[in-house]
């Protein structure tokens, strides 16, 4: 933690918070690790693209919420779907196609979200859930409630049309939605400074909305801003914008090996070495005499060994039977093609 | 007890009904508060619910599109007025990547219950970009129901049961029929999806027909009763889901088809009915299943040129007395 940085406000957090925002990190740490050995192993089907790295921006922001708000999240989204109180195994079981995922094996990785705890989904199209989650945003001022939606979206999406046409609105009518950009300097192969003019604060500033800036691997930074920006939303103070700088310590997706063409070696060291959120983390709880370092080495082995059994579970877990395949289509019909009449034939 | 009313009125009754009906439906779009549409079809809602349920948008369909999913899955039933259905290219993702897969891809968790209001129809003088009729181009999409009115009678009891499903719905309304009447009954009614309409029933050719096309097929019939020709007109009501039974009853009792619909004919609605008549009433037929769509060209804007491009009485009634002929219209 940045030595000069406020430590939040202690009476919003007690070591319970702390223990528990450490605890989802790690689980998010070791849900990617083993999804990466999947792909390695060709145990999965697909790609994925690794969150590792910027755990304190989906566990700083989820922390501050319930689950009546609602997030919307990203093709990089399973630390947005752990934070927000999905299991290992439904997740995992997702992420290999199985009957007991999430989505019942027909989201993956890019989709997947566990919804009972207010995620509206994981979203392939880069930008996509902008309306969304400003729509999620828009019907809590229609019904009267009082939930935030949080959107995560990465620097790339910034390059969308689609977000300055919901911030417009979102500003217009003052609706409870925060925007969080996780930049992590890359959009997709490409430096973030070749894609973005300007400034992205700036960008929400034009349309009348705070802008903030943190530092995206700083967990208690993250949930600080965002405990005050909720509770500010929920006021009707809404919409509001943040910058979150982080990094990501694999490729664009588990594919992109070979990257040194984008970035270099050195860098990402120094990110993992010196800017690591979990560490960095850990090292505040030992000096503040809220864990030991055997403690935290005894929650990291936990959560290690929990995470390879629900690999296990989920490899040995039973896939959709291919009856499922022309299910959900619509709402309140069981077969799509037995209702469309369009059988093959 | 039943009155005439335009078809315009009737859509604006059936959302003022359902409105009322059920808190949670919103209207969302631009300018269609104060103003109630530039057809005027929404005229007075904003008065009776506020700008609170009538939200007028700026001019940006992707955004009001894709927040309208957003609210369906939140709890709201959102009704989003597009302008001219020529814009539906510009919500595209929104409506195909989004609202039409988030059942599919939650595995049947998240709901989008959302209905889109926009428009079709040539004729009006208004050129390639207001002026078409992309209805193909949704029912292409699994997850999108597509329902197309051919009456005020249908609109206002197509629109109710949309406004009521859990899926997201596309209304096509043409846009010269808006001050079509017919009669329509005072008291609620809805009309279920997948249930064709036997306008007319006939002995010798069905014709199949969307829409204003409704209207082009009884004048082809009338003219064709002058010849001796007796024409049965099946209207889908819905493209999807289709009543495939309806319209296959019919051809197996006529043995002659001709489907007619005001999109493009390559690759569209008529080649889709047309497929699945050859494929499950083959061997019931005295003539390949003639496709009458527009013409394959952007809809000119000279009076001379786009009235050439649309399916016409005319046409039809020609094309319906060379197949009861024996004549083949597809020979080399």
């Amino acid at each position: 933690m940045g030595g000069d940085k406020p430590v939040s406000d202690t009476r919003t957090h007690n070591t319970e918070d702390y223990l528990r925002m450490y605890k989802q990190m790690v689980r998010i740490r070791a849900f990617e690790d083993n999804a990466n050995q999947l792909y390695l192993s060709a145990k999965m089907p697909g790609l994925t693209h690794m969150y590792s790295g910027q755990e304190a921006v989906a566990v700083g922001i989820c922390e501050a919420l319930t689950d009546e708000d609602r997030i919307t999240s990203t093709h990089r989204g399973h630390g947005h779907c752990v934070a927000k109180g999905a299991e290992f195994k439904a997740m995992f079981c997702e992420l290999l196609g199985k009957e007991e995922g999430y989505c019942r094996g027909k989201g993956g990785s890019m989709h997947i979200a566990d919804q009972s705890h207010g995620n509206l989904g994981a979203n392939a199209i880069v930008g996509g859930s902008m309306g969304i989650a400003t729509g999620a945003a828009l019907s809590a001022k229609q019904l009267g409630k009082d939930f935030v939606t949080v959107c995560f979206f990465g620097d790339g999406a910034t390059a969308q049309g689609l977000w300055y046409e919901v911030m417009n609105m979102a500003a217009l009518w003052k609706l409870p939605v925060i925007y969080a950009c996780e930049n992590n300097g890359y959009s997709e192969y490409t430096k973030t400074e070749e894609i973005a003019a300007g400034s992205l604060t700036a960008r929400a500033e034009a349309f009348g909305i705070e802008a903030f800036e943190v530092d995206g691997q700083d967990v208690l930074a993250v949930n600080e801003l965002t405990n005050q920006l909720v509770e500010r939303c929920r006021n009707g103070e809404g919409p509001f914008f943040m910058e979150l700088k982080t990094y990501r310590y694999h490729g664009h997706h588990v594919g992109d090996i070979n990257r040194d063409y984008y970035r270099s070696k050195d860098e990402e060291a120094e990110w993992k070495n010196v800017r690591d959120p979990i560490t960095n983390f850990g090292k505040w709880l030992e000096d503040q005499n809220i864990l030991s370092a055997d403690e935290l080495v005894a929650i990291n082995n936990e959560i290690k060994a929990e995470a390879e059994a629900a690999v296990e579970y989920a490899l040995n877990a039973p896939y959709p039977d291919t009856s499922e395949v022309d299910m959900h289509v619509f709402a309140g019909v069981d077969h799509a093609l037995d209702y469309l009449g369009g059988a093959r034939g | 007890m039943t009155r005439e009313v335009t078809f315009s009125k009737a859509v604006n009754e059936a959302i003022a009904e359902e409105m009322r009906r059920d808190p949670t439906v919103f209207l969302i779009g631009e300018d269609v508060a104060e103003a109630g549409t530039p057809f005027k079809v929404l005229s007075g809602l904003v008065e009776e619910f506020g700008t609170g349920r009538v939200i007028d948008t700026p001019i940006s369909e992707p955004g009001f599109m894709g927040m309208a999913v957003g609210a369906a899955m939140t709890g709201s039933r959102p009704i989003v007025d597009l302008m001219f259905g020529d814009f539906i290219y510009l919500v595209m993702d929104q409506l195909c990547n989004q609202a039409a897969k988030t059942h599919y891809m939650s595995g049947g968790k998240l709901k989008v219950p959302l209905v889109l209001r926009t428009n079709m129809g040539a004729t009006r003088r208004s050129a390639a970009q207001h002026s078409q009729s992309l209805q193909a181009i949704v029912a292409h999409i699994p997850g999108l129901k597509v329902a197309m009115p051919s009456s005020a009678y249908e609109a206002k009891g197509l629109l109710k049961t949309a406004i009521r499903d859990d899926n997201p719905v596309v209304i096509f309304e043409d846009k010269l029929m808006y001050q079509d009447k017919a009669l329509v009954p005072e008291e609620e009614y809805l009309i279920p999806f997948g249930q064709a309409n036997v306008k007319r029933e006939g002995r010798d050719i069905t014709l199949v027909a969307t829409s204003s096309m409704v209207q082009v097929a009884e004048e082809a019939a009338d003219a064709l009763a002058k010849d001796g020709i007796s024409a049965e007109i099946i209207d889908p009501r819905t493209i999807v889901p289709l009543d495939e039974e309806t319209i296959l009853n019919s051809v197996r009792k006529t043995s002659r088809a001709i489907v007619i619909d005001e999109g493009h004919q390559s690759y569209g609605v008529t080649a889709e009915i047309a497929a699945r008549i050859s494929a499950k009433a083959f061997y019931h037929l005295d003539a390949p299943v003639i496709r009458m769509g527009a013409m394959d060209v952007p809809v000119p804007f000279s009076p001379a040129l786009e009235d050439l491009t649309v399916p016409t009485a005319a046409g039809v009634a020609d094309n319906a007395r060379k197949i009861c002929r024996g004549e083949l219209l597809h020979a080399a």
